[in-house]
């Protein structure tokens, strides 16, 4: 058993920038847990460029230099494959490392920084038989970039999210032939030169209103049925990467006493990234799936802020705090819930929000039923929404609510 | 190479069988079409240990499930197989089934269990506070337990293997000549000398049983649906929760899983296919609504995979087991639902068949135990002892120490699904997210069909 100042769990863009933010900062006495044998999170697989930008005085870089960057910059100490089990009140968080076996480690705070997963067949209910060959976007990186192996050698992708044609990219780099990407909707979810990217600069077809409804083959996949545009069709391929549909890794949260928000599945924070465990922090895409890294990495340096407050005691107490709610079609908004008593020195909190479909209109920001803020918006599911919420009056709130009003 | 016995088929029927004859003396070989055991039938069920509450008076069945559950609790230590005791509730949802409740408990006290009684709602609801408030009455069945599907079979085979018995598995028997000493196999990996066959060919029984006669009965594949939900959901539910049956169906069942997981299930379809044990969106969507009809706060739990298992039902509703000693063969076919439970019991009696007609059986005293790995979460895992070396699989915490055991047991994995089912890698809330790329590299050269090819 160790006690610490300030337990990190996750090593990740959000987990390592918060441990960067900490030692800065005089807080030393800090230890980032890591499941994996290399901390950095989900960029030490993703091959491409793009990482990095505005936060190291360098050009962008690939995920796994992105991921050496963090680690080598983090400043505490960071106990890799050490494995939690489970986090209990009073900051016991339950570890497990091969040479120790299972022990626990006390934080006067705990931050979490568990990241997210994408959604396998199984949780989509997929029909039809279970061949190998039926995989993530994470675990193909994982083949591709970490073992150097291909999996299969014809696949269709399904989903269009921006993870999709990162998808596409890893299979390219793998020497697999993507035979097609499904999209059930009118459009594809990614922002627009995605698909223009897909069709003319790789020859991949975008199926858009297609509808993937089976699996089949024995031991691997042989082939896969859809409904395009209401007829069925087979297509024959011997692997499918299920993309994005991302979700919080909330699976040691979901037996702990720490409550969950139903709309970004992760754990309902106030404005300063505190669970419903006002000692326990979050941050990064637990909070909600999906932001860049770029994001996380932001997240990870406030939430990081606000643990220091929280060390000497410069935060509220919990209560009064005054509930956010939304209306559809927006899918989420967090902070779920604001703790009065604001502000507090350090940059406004936001309000950020998604909505589940297409959508334009004015959205507005309401509190005590009285529109505090609105503006005129064209939005898509993978784009980010962000509220000012320093308006927000410090004390004397019944009510905060979010609404788009659709055109 | 001649053999006294070969048994056809690597299930949990072949697996204890082979075990069963072997601790008996015989030279036995266990055939598998497969590329591991519990490739077919035995790969999905409810992973139930049945009492028979249920079971139809004066049947084989029954005898079967009764002895085959008095030996797991015998064997389970010197095996280190899992026992997770739950006790089943049979619960009643309206008025009409709760009129039926005193017959099950009548049933269950004629079928020799003592300890079956009827529960009033209060009671229920102590017990199991998340079920629905509209379940009126139970019947509590205390000894209804859960138990590790796939490692107890594992175990059979290892423990057979120890007493001399060879396995062949990716082998499919084609065809079979009668000679006077018995029988000569051909099988697609060359021809077996065998003085007596036992067909435990599951789905395939009545293909297997066409080489000594026309088959009496036929395999109709009856497929289960299952869905499984993420381990914090296994907080929701003490007891198995059991439907009370209707004319039509045995209905949905809300239970455990002995690695810490809640399944909902199964369905019962009828299918010509023998090996298609593909799952249904639609009736999969059907299952968790019903299981959220019974538990309103599954609603908010994640489901963490889904699967199908293939029951091979007769047109009998007995199993199918006999002696053909003029054709020096044992029948052993339509076990349905109740093997995982009933494979010792149908052991012990294959094995009186077998000394009354075929061949003396020794007793053995002193036999060697052939410990399998723990895979239930109520048990010692692993990961909770120092010096694991590495977690592989974050969800399930395997380590490599578990993978590297399974491929390199005296019977290793097969394939990857066998590696699955020993380790548990890869089964997890992720389903290989994160370590299906370490998993095959480990396996890389160990599986014959390790799912890797070098990237150009």
């Amino acid at each position: 058993m160790s006690t610490h100042d300030v337990v990190i769990v996750g090593g990740g863009p959000a987990g390592l920038s918060a441990a960067r933010r900490l030692a800065v900062s005089g807080v030393r006495d800090v230890v980032v847990l890591e499941r994996e044998a290399e901390a950095g999170g989900i960029p030490r697989h993703c091959g491409h460029t793009g990482f990095g930008i505005g936060q190291f005085l360098a050009l962008p870089m690939s995920g796994p230099d992105y991921a050496r960057r963090l680690v080598a910059y983090a400043g505490v100490p960071i106990r890799t494959r050490t494995t939690v089990t489970a986090v209990e009140p009073g900051g016991r968080v339950h570890v497990t490392d091969p040479e120790n076996g299972p022990d626990v480690v006390i934080g006067r705070c705990v931050l979490l920084a568990t990241g997210i997963r994408e959604t396998p067949r199984s949780t989509r209910l997929v029909s039809g038989t279970r061949p190998w060959g039926v995989m993530t976007t994470g675990a193909l990186q994982q083949f591709a970039y970490l073992t150097n192996t291909m999996p299969f050698a014809r696949a269709v992708i399904v989903g269009t999210e921006l993870v999709s044609f990162s998808a596409l990219l890893t299979a390219r780099h793998a020497g697999i032939e993507i035979v097609a990407m499904l999209e059930e909707g009118e459009r594809i979810t990614a922002r627009k030169p995605g698909d223009w990217i897909a069709r003319r600069v790789f020859g991949v077809p975008v199926l858009t209103r297609t509808k993937l409804t089976a699996i089949r083959g024995a031991d691997r996949v042989e082939s896969v049925e859809v409904e395009r545009q209401g007829r069925r069709e087979t297509i024959a391929c011997d692997g499918v990467i299920f993309t994005g549909r991302f979700q919080p890794e909330t699976a040691i949260l979901r037996s702990s006493h720490i409550a969950l928000d139903t709309g970004t599945g992760g754990p309902a924070i106030d404005q300063y990234f505190r669970s419903s465990d006002l000692q326990v922090f979050a941050a990064g895409n637990l909070l909600r799936p999906v932001e860049t890294s770029g994001l996380c990495w932001a997240e990870g340096r406030m939430a990081a802020a606000n643990v220091i407050l929280g060390l000497k005691d410069k935060l509220p107490e919990a209560s009064p705090s005054v509930p956010v709610t939304y209306a559809a079609p927006l899918k989420y908004v967090y902070p779920q819930r604001f703790t009065v008593q604001m502000p507090i020195a350090g940059p406004p909190p936001l309000l950020r929000a998604r909505v589940s479909r297409a959508t334009r209109g004015r959205l507005r920001l309401l509190v005590d039923g009285r529109e505090l803020w609105s503006r005129r918006v064209s939005l898509l599911p993978e784009r980010r929404i962000s509220i000012p919420s320093d308006r927000l009056p410090a004390a004397g709130m019944r009510s905060i609510h979010v609404e788009l009003m659709e055109d | 190479m001649s053999y006294d016995v070969a048994i056809i088929g690597a299930g949990v029927v072949g697996c204890a069988i082979f075990r069963r004859l072997c601790l008996g003396g015989a030279k036995a070989i266990l055939l598998e079409k497969g590329a591991d055991i519990l490739s077919g039938a035995s790969k999905g069920n409810s992973a139930m240990l049945h009492t028979g509450y249920d079971g139809a008076l004066d049947t084989l069945e029954l005898a079967c499930v009764r002895a085959g559950y008095a030996e797991y609790l015998e064997i389970r230590r010197h095996l280190n197989l899992p026992l997770l005791e739950t006790g089943g509730l049979l619960v009643a949802w309206n008025e009409a089934e709760a009129a039926q409740l005193p017959a099950i408990v009548e049933h269950a006290h004629r079928t020799g269990l003592a300890d079956v009684n009827v529960i009033e709602a209060a009671e229920l609801r102590r017990r199991e506070p998340h079920l629905a408030p509209t379940a009126v009455g139970a019947v509590s069945i205390p000894g209804e337990h859960i138990i590790d599907p796939w490692s107890p079979p594992l175990a059979y085979v290892l423990q057979g293997m120890a007493h001399g018995g060879e396995v062949r598995r990716r082998t499919e028997v084609t065809g079979g000549d009668r000679k006077l000493s018995g029988w000569r196999l051909s099988t697609s990996t060359g021809t077996i000398e065998t003085r007596v066959i036992v067909n435990a060919a599951g789905n395939y029984g009545d293909l297997v049983e066409a080489i000594a006669r026309p088959s009496p009965f036929r395999i109709t594949p009856r497929k289960g649906q299952f869905v499984v939900f993420d381990k914090p959901a296994a907080r929701l539910i003490h007891s198995s929760i059991l439907p009370v049956p209707t004319e039509r169906t045995k209905g949905v069942m809300v239970v455990r899983t002995a690695f810490g997981n809640l399944i909902v299930g199964p369905t019962a379809e009828d299918q010509e296919d023998r090996a298609d044990a593909a799952v249904d969106e639609a009736q999969l969507r059907t299952l968790i609504d019903a299981g959220i009809r019974k538990l309103p706060a599954l609603a908010g739990e994640t489901v963490t995979a889904a699967y199908a298992g293939l029951r091979p039902a007769t047109q009998f509703k007995d199993y199918q087991i006999e002696a053909l000693p003029d054709r020096a063969w044992i029948t052993v076919a339509g076990i349905r639902s109740t093997g995982l439970t009933g494979s010792l019991g149908i052991a012990r009696h294959v094995a009186g068949l077998y000394a009354q007609h075929f061949g003396r059986l020794a007793d053995n005293p002193t036999p060697i135990w052939t410990p399998v790995p723990n895979l239930a979460e109520h048990l010692p895992r692993p990961h909770q002892q120092r010096g694991y070396g590495e977690i592989v699989c974050h969800c399930e915490l395997v380590t490599r120490a578990e993978i590297d055991a399974a491929l390199a047991s005296p019977l290793p994995s097969g394939d990857l699904g066998g590696l699955k089912r020993r380790t548990r890698c890869m089964m997890g809330r992720c389903q290989g997210f994160y370590c299906s790329a370490r998993v095959a590299e480990l396996a890389a050269g160990r599986l014959p069909d390790a799912p890797l090819r070098s990237a150009a």
